[in-house]
């Protein structure tokens, strides 16, 4: 009894943060769900945007900018990365796995030229950022990000609501047929991967802020933490509705999800370092069991195929 | 509508794969010609049209679409001019995407996508009734999604695609040979109206003799990447499978040698 009364105390106790880190997460995993679920291209730069859009953010506004300013001059750096990954697969026929790899390293070093191996913000620069996770302020930085949140699936829905945005939906779904009705897929692939590392590297300019400062390694791993806020989400929304907005909802949930697990694992004094092969673990089985599941369905209809002949 | 000029394709140039899928091929199409191609397996059917689609570039020769010579254009830019239906009939469709939202996406052929809504009320209505004229109960299905109908009604579903913007060009791969006979009939015969009703300018490639002689106007038929033989107008209606044999083996001085036309 004990246990369980300290065990929720304590979760209760760090639900806001895990909200909130989860929310920043969970925005930099809808950028990876536009890339892996709309484009069908799995994105390596997204642990190299996300730094970058961390870098920009805080050299930017230690340089005097206003935060706002600065998160959306990180977005901008995070669509530039996009457009160099795009333009590796388009325009020099690399495949768009091994562009992402290029770009990401590429990033390493444009990142420790832009904000070296780490930056802090100082206690004083504090009071002017959007998210943080001081106990006095995290109920206002969960706010903030709600509504970042319902301003990037707004945009998006509508987006893709477009005849641009279909083009692009069309594109990751059938590139035969999208050129067949006069898409230009190599365009489409590459403005998808604008907005998709617009929006990584904005959420890397949360991250920044939530982290009171950055350090050059914070995106390793990350393609792995959308991806499994991805599969999770959608994992949880699939049974009710499969809506445009739903899915991307369901992303945020995932990303929320991640904390919650993460923070369990902090409790039970798990070894933290475990989260990395757990995630990727995670991954695996959301990715591997429909896949199984098709094969083996189909295999059950052929022998009743068969039985009933 | 359509001139072919002297085209060549030579596949894997220069190893020991080298294949001429076309050798020096010359077509002209006038306006409002249905033209059915026929030919073994390796003959250059599909590659003719691969060629005038602009899925691959040509090694020389040119394409001239209504006076334009599109030879030099990217296939998304010809599409500006082209239908096209494919034999798998997976290939045509966006699966996961709705059946009206697939067929917006045709409607925009050949116009710059911007920031207008995919998909208005007013397209909707015109989707459900030219469906509707399908006769496969389709209009109740615009909001299911393309991979959940049946290849039969996707083909039927792509050849709307393909003519909704009236092409100046329709090109037509094998387009039923994926389908069971009776569907197979359905989709010609929604073919053989939508080309009639547009009074379009089709290329179709068939295995299938008999409906090569039955539509169209025109037929060729192709042998080892070369255009053997040209068959027009009344000469083309009194044609016999027997005969078009006859000829093929005069042509090319071998006998036809493919089991799934003769038995089809």
């Amino acid at each position: 009894m004990e246990f369980f009364s300290e065990f929720f105390s304590y979760l209760g106790g760090t639900a806001p943060s895990i909200a909130a880190q989860g929310m920043i997460w969970g925005i930099m995993a809808i950028g990876v769900f536009i890339t892996f679920r709309i484009l069908d291209i799995a994105d390596l730069t997204v642990d190299g945007s996300i730094v970058t859009g961390a870098a920009v953010c805080i050299v930017a506004f230690q340089s005097g900018m206003n935060i706002w300013v600065a998160i959306l001059l990180a977005t901008l750096a995070g669509m530039l990365c996009g457009l160099v990954t795009g333009l590796l697969h388009t325009a020099l026929g690399i495949p768009p796995i091994l562009a992402g790899i290029l770009t990401q390293q590429s990033l390493w070093t444009v990142n420790l030229m832009l904000a070296g191996s780490s930056l802090s913000f100082t206690f004083f620069e504090q009071d002017q950022l959007l998210v943080v996770p001081l106990e006095e302020r995290i109920g206002n930085t969960d706010l903030v990000l709600v509504g970042l949140v319902a301003v990037v699936i707004a945009v998006l829905y509508w987006f893709f609501g477009t005849e641009l945005g279909a083009s692009l939906r069309a594109t990751g779904n059938n590139p035969n047929m999208s050129r067949a009705q006069g898409i230009n897929t190599s365009f489409a692939k590459v403005l998808g991967l604008v907005i998709s590392n617009g929006i990584v590297a904005l959420s890397g300019a949360l991250l920044v802020q939530y982290s009171n400062g950055y350090n050059i390694n914070m995106g390793r791993g990350a393609i792995v933490i959308g991806l499994a806020a991805v599969v999770v989400g959608e994992a949880i929304v699939s049974k009710i509705s499969s809506g445009f907005i739903p899915r991307l909802i369901g992303v945020i949930l995932g990303g929320i999800i991640y904390f919650l697990v993460y923070q369990l694992v902090l409790f039970f004094d798990i070894e933290a370092n475990l989260l990395k092969m757990l995630s990727a673990a995670i991954i695996a089985v959301f990715l591997g069991v429909p896949y199984l599941k098709k094969r083996y369905g189909k295999k059950k209809a052929k022998k009743e195929v068969k039985t009933n002949a | 509508m359509l001139e072919i000029k002297n085209v060549t394709k030579i596949f894997n140039g220069g190893t020991v794969n080298e294949k001429v899928a076309l050798s020096d091929v010359s077509l002209t199409l006038e306006d409002g010609d249905f033209v059915t191609v026929i030919g073994g397996n390796g003959a250059g059917k599909s590659t003719i049209l691969n060629m005038v689609a602009g899925v691959y570039p040509v090694d020389a020769g040119n394409i001239v679409i209504d006076g334009v010579d599109v030879t030099r254009l990217p296939e998304h830019k010809r599409a500006k001019y082209i239908g096209r239906v494919f034999q798998d009939p997976m290939m045509g469709t966006a699966a996961d995407m709705w059946v009206e939202e697939n067929l917006a996406i045709a409607d925009r052929r050949g116009k710059r996508r911007g920031f207008s809504w995919a998909i208005t009320k007013k397209d909707k209505a015109k989707y459900k009734e030219l469906l509707k004229q399908l006769d496969l109960g389709l209009e109740t299905r615009m909001t299911s999604k393309m991979g959940l109908l049946s290849g039969g009604q996707r083909q039927a579903i792509t050849l709307l695609m393909a003519t909704l913007k009236r092409p100046k060009l329709l090109l037509l791969d094998e387009h039923t040979a994926a389908l069971d006979p009776k569907t197979a009939a359905k989709v010609l015969e929604i073919t053989d109206r939508l080309v009639k009703e547009n009074s379009l300018t089709a290329l179709m490639v068939t295995h299938n003799m008999k409906d090569a002689i039955a539509y169209g106007n025109r037929l060729i038929m192709m042998n080892a990447g070369k255009v053997i033989l040209d068959v027009k107008g009344e000469e083309k209606k009194n044609l016999t499978i027997e005969a078009l044999l006859e000829m093929f083996t005069k042509a090319s001085g071998a006998e036809f040698a493919s089991d799934r036309a003769l038995l089809s």
